[in-house]
């Protein structure tokens, strides 16, 4: 056990533990998406998801492929796609508001077309 | 061994933060467990040596993404109400589907990796190497998928000023 921990502290960070923290936030997020009401609880829980596979490519660029950038570029245009899409998430439910009064998935938003 | 302690503290606020978002009673509370996690994905970042790309996860999501949930969320709240949970039956079938599938992934992670992976220390990535890798046509370099983000971002910002706009 106390090689266990010295292991861990003098050497490199092994691959399973960021896969780990990026498995707990993405699950994590799938929880929240599954089971809030709020429109922006749910866009939270998409953020948090992005985020963690975000985190894993440039986890597998850094330490499987490290002469190569592929995952580093991806990882860079996937931030760019995510926030691009939480606004036009966010245009989407400013709509509803108006139209509706309520951001709750199980009350009546379907009808939005005007 | 200094980056060692910091991985772990930043590996706890990320979990902990991410728990605490999604299951807090306060939206803007669980904005700002968010504005959390994604400053310490910016420290993860930071420790495998992509700098450009913390950066970039500061200044984009950090900055942008969270002021836009900020304001929606100042437009959007009707103080009046109470928050609403779901039905607790629907909140355990989440919990089960959640817990499901990080047995699963769990279990193809800690089965498959029987290699050991070092971090290979490398130089700098310079900003140059970035730019010539995004701008660039030969093999291995981005031109084609900036340009379509680029598409992508005028779509965006038209879309949302029409969806958006007063009537």
């Amino acid at each position: 056990m106390g090689e266990f921990i010295t292991n861990l502290l003098n050497n490199t960070i092994p691959i399973e533990l960021y896969l780990a923290v990026t498995t707990i936030v993405f699950f994590v997020g799938v929880y929240g998406f599954l089971s809030r009401k709020n429109m922006i609880m749910v866009l939270i829980s998409i953020e948090l998801m992005l985020n963690a596979a975000d985190i894993n490519f440039a986890v597998f660029n850094r330490y499987l492929y490290p002469g190569q950038l592929e995952g580093f570029y991806f990882t860079l245009f996937a931030i760019a796609i995510a926030a691009a899409e939480a606004a036009i998430a966010i245009a989407i439910i400013i709509n509803i508001y108006r139209k509706v009064h309520t951001i709750y998935v199980d009350e009546d938003v379907s009808k939005m077309k005007y | 061994m200094v980056s060692n302690i910091i991985f772990f503290i930043l590996a706890f606020v990320t979990v902990v933060s991410s728990i605490l978002a999604v299951t807090s009673q306060k939206i803007i509370r669980s904005a700002v467990f968010l504005l959390f996690v994604l400053l310490s994905t910016a420290g993860f970042y930071f420790l495998l040596d992509y700098h450009f790309l913390a950066i970039t996860q500061i200044a984009v999501y950090a900055g942008g993404v969270m002021v836009l949930f900020i304001f929606s969320i100042v437009l959007t709240s009707q103080p009046g109400i109470g928050v609403k949970f779901e039905k607790p039956g629907r909140m355990l079938v989440a919990a089960l589907a959640a817990l499901t599938g990080l047995a699963i992934c769990g279990h193809i992670i800690f089965y498959n990796v029987n290699r050991v992976y070092y971090y290979v220390t490398q130089d700098e990535l310079k900003v140059q190497d970035i730019g010539f890798g995004l701008l660039g046509t030969d093999k291995y370099q981005n031109m084609l998928p900036f340009e379509a983000v680029s598409l992508l971002l005028l779509a965006c910002i038209i879309g949302g000023v029409m969806i958006a706009r007063k009537r």
